[in-house]
């Protein structure tokens, strides 16, 4: 009989019970709130007269509709106001622990689950946010769930959820400098496909993941979920837990640690990449896997299958471009370093060391958003907010900000962006926003150019 | 939650990849806390300014699509944000069938605790389903969750297949948080037998 895998253990450690519809309830360690999906759900609870069952297990942030603008207050984003006031409400009357906008502690989600430690390797993890895969980098079970799974959990502190068939994506092979954690990931989802792992669990393994620093692994889990995966892991080990402790997190609880995958576990579904040599990746379309090396041409919608040229002809047309253009070169209009995916200590170094006492290329509006308070004070710290702005670039407040645009902040209609973030539909930066998604180097570099550049070149 | 078990209306076809929930519900419409949800669907598609002009070339602002309550889309339907707004929006526009070609996972959760039914069905069923759709605007298609089974506006079936539970949830019309506070004791327990230590 064949081992379990890491996703397996963690998951059977939480199954409280097989239901008969084929699913199992699991038990959630860790929920974590936020104002955007979490409000309504803290509202209709309240209504109905029902009680958060364990808040010491729950935990929530202010993050997505934040303002981001330096020296921010209420007044500066309005419709955030109630979003605020309903977590924050919520949050005390059931003894919640809440993260608010001016706690030292504040930032997105995902990036302050991790770094407070609320977050720890073997637990099962759940948030109204697609994109809680991000810290299964850690060794966790974290997944998205909706409105009606946030409800769920905080009356009951578990959710049936069906068991996702679990799929190894080996990566083998080593990045180049400047090449980092984002340039895999793209590359990833390039090559598997917006659906590549939909309805699985996945867990990255192989020597250039077991390369990658702590904060790359993030970038690498977040991202799973555009080639479909709603659970991606990373199995723990030294690096993990040096992060931790330097982040201050007691390491006493790594006996409790879940192990890898046993060498002879079972996959339902096995990739391999080799990725040496690998480009910097940014890209072409509106979703994240119609994307390219940064010294490709737009590609030619003929050239790939019918129901996906269709789907790129559309996203030439939104973006503006021709088959055959270079991407090298476009001039850009605005560029975004931030997000969950990119908003870490790590991606602002790197974006600072491209930029080193370079100017960022006139009309270009540039902006550095912190993903946290935490690594906000890091980088001032190293002086990295100096680099920024004596470049002319915004220093900004934590949040969501450009990556989602919900807090009034966007991408004006018909500007070409190039952003850390994670999604490049059609409107999500703003309406009619041309998005590019790249690498912190990659976005530092386009700053500098005032057009998509490869980040190798600065 | 109202039960769903045979639908008899217009069929919207909206045949692209990748719908992603931002589209379904631009997150700018939460700004307002009572928002519009019927109006917010699709906002960014259906009118030109984002807001109210309507795109007289949009599938749901053309003559017979008005009043779909099925909508017939390509692949990766409802991929992207987990946000449950993009079912509201569409249920509240009426739409309580989506037939595509696959669905994103959470979307997915998301539509039947809803009472919205996922269909997914092979790209060439999906197809011939919209091509009757866009030939005859308007007509009515029947989804009949009962028999699991869809008949197009020219009579043509084809036979779909959903889970058990998910099937006897939106029959019913059950709210799945009266469901999982019947499940407390077992939580109880599974809490009380957990080893000391584990988080
Ligand atoms: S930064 Fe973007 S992806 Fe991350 S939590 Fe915020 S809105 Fe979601």
């Amino acid at each position: 009989m064949s081992g379990k895998s890491l996703f397996e253990k963690i998951w059977e450690e939480h199954a409280v019970e097989e239901l008969p519809g084929g699913e199992t309830l699991l038990y959630i360690d860790r929920h974590l709130l936020y104002e955007l999906t979490c409000a309504v759900a803290l509202r209709r609870l309240r209504e109905a007269g029902r009680r958060v069952r364990r808040a010491d297990r729950t935990w929530a942030v202010a993050d997505h509709m934040l303002s981001t603008a330096p020296g921010r207050g209420p007044e500066s984003f309005p419709p955030a106001i109630p979003y605020l006031r309903a977590l924050e409400r919520s949050s005390r009357d059931a003894g919640i622990p809440y993260v608010g906008p001016d706690d030292p502690r504040q930032g997105i989600v995902h990036v302050v689950a991790a770094e407070t430690g609320v977050v720890l390797p073997g637990m099962t993890v759940a948030c109204g946010d697609s994109h809680t895969c991000t810290l299964g980098a850690l060794g966790a079970v974290a997944f998205g769930i909706g409105t009606g799974g946030i409800e769920q959990v905080l009356v009951t502190q578990a959710l049936p959820v069906r068991r996702p068939p679990v799929m190894a994506v080996q990566v083998e092979g080593g990045l180049a400098s400047v090449v980092c954690a984002k340039d895999l990931a793209l590359y990833l989802i390039g090559r598997l496909g917006a659906e590549g792992a939909a309805g699985h669990a996945v867990e990255f393994m192989g020597s250039a993941v077991r390369a990658l620093p702590m904060e790359g692994r993030f970038t690498l889990c977040n991202l799973a979920v555009e080639f479909g995966a709603r659970f991606a892991l990373i199995a723990p080990d030294e690096e993990t837990a040096s992060w931790l402790h330097a982040a201050g997190v007691d390491g006493a609880g790594s006996t409790a640690w879940p192990e890898a995958a046993c060498a002879d576990a079972h996959f339902d579904a096995r990739h391999a990449f080799d990725i040496d040599g690998l480009a910097p990746q940014i890209t072409w379309g509106t979703g994240p896997a119609q994307v390219c090396a940064v010294t490709d041409a737009v590609p030619d919608p003929a050239s790939l299958g019918a129901a996906q040229a269709a789907a790129a002809e559309r996203a030439l047309d939104y973006m503006g471009l021709r088959p055959g253009q270079p991407l090298r070169g476009l001039p850009v209009d605005d560029v975004f370093i931030g997000s969950c995916t990119n908003g870490r200590l790590s991606d602002l170094r790197a974006a600072a060391a491209v930029v080193g006492s370079r100017r960022v290329a006139p009309g270009v509006r540039a902006w550095v958003v912190p993903g946290s308070r935490t690594v906000a004070r890091a980088a001032q710290a190293e002086g990295l907010h100096e680099i920024f702005l004596a470049a002319g670039f915004e220093w900004r407040e934590p949040g969501c900000s450009l990556c989602v645009a919900v807090n009034g902040e966007a991408v004006p209609a018909g500007h070409r962006a190039v952003s850390t973030s994670n999604r490049n539909f059609e409107h999500r930066q703003g309406r009619g926003a041309r998005t590019h998604l790249a690498s912190p180097a990659s976005a530092a570099a386009a700053a500098i150019a005032g057009s998509i550049a490869d980040p190798r070149e600065f | 939650m109202e039960p769903l078990t045979c639908i008899e209306a217009p069929a919207a076809p909206l045949l692209r990849e990748n719908i992603d929930t931002d589209a379904l519900f631009p997150a700018a419409w939460a700004w307002d806390f009572e928002t519009d949800y019927a109006a917010a669907l699709f906002a960014n598609w259906r009118y030109l300014d984002g807001r109210s002009i309507e795109d007289p070339d949009f599938v749901l602002n053309r003559n017979g699509y008005r009043g779909a309550r099925i909508l017939i889309a390509g692949g990766n339907f409802g991929c992207g944000s987990s946000r449950e707004h993009a079912v509201w929006a569409l249920a509240a526009f009426g739409i309580r069938v989506v037939i595509a070609v696959s669905f994103a996972e959470i979307f997915r959760g998301n539509a039947i605790a809803n009472g919205v039914l996922p269909v997914s069905l092979p790209r060439a069923s999906v197809e011939a389903l919209a091509r009757a759709a866009r030939a005859h605007p308007g007509a009515p298609f029947r989804v009949d969750l009962v028999r699991g089974s869809i008949r197009d506006c020219e009579g043509n079936g084809v036979a779909f297949a959903i889970e058990a539970a998910a099937r006897e949830r939106l029959l019913a019309g059950v709210d799945d948080i009266d469901i999982a506070c019947a499940r407390i004791a077992a939580i109880e327990r599974f809490e009380a037998a957990r080893p000391p230590g584990r988080h």
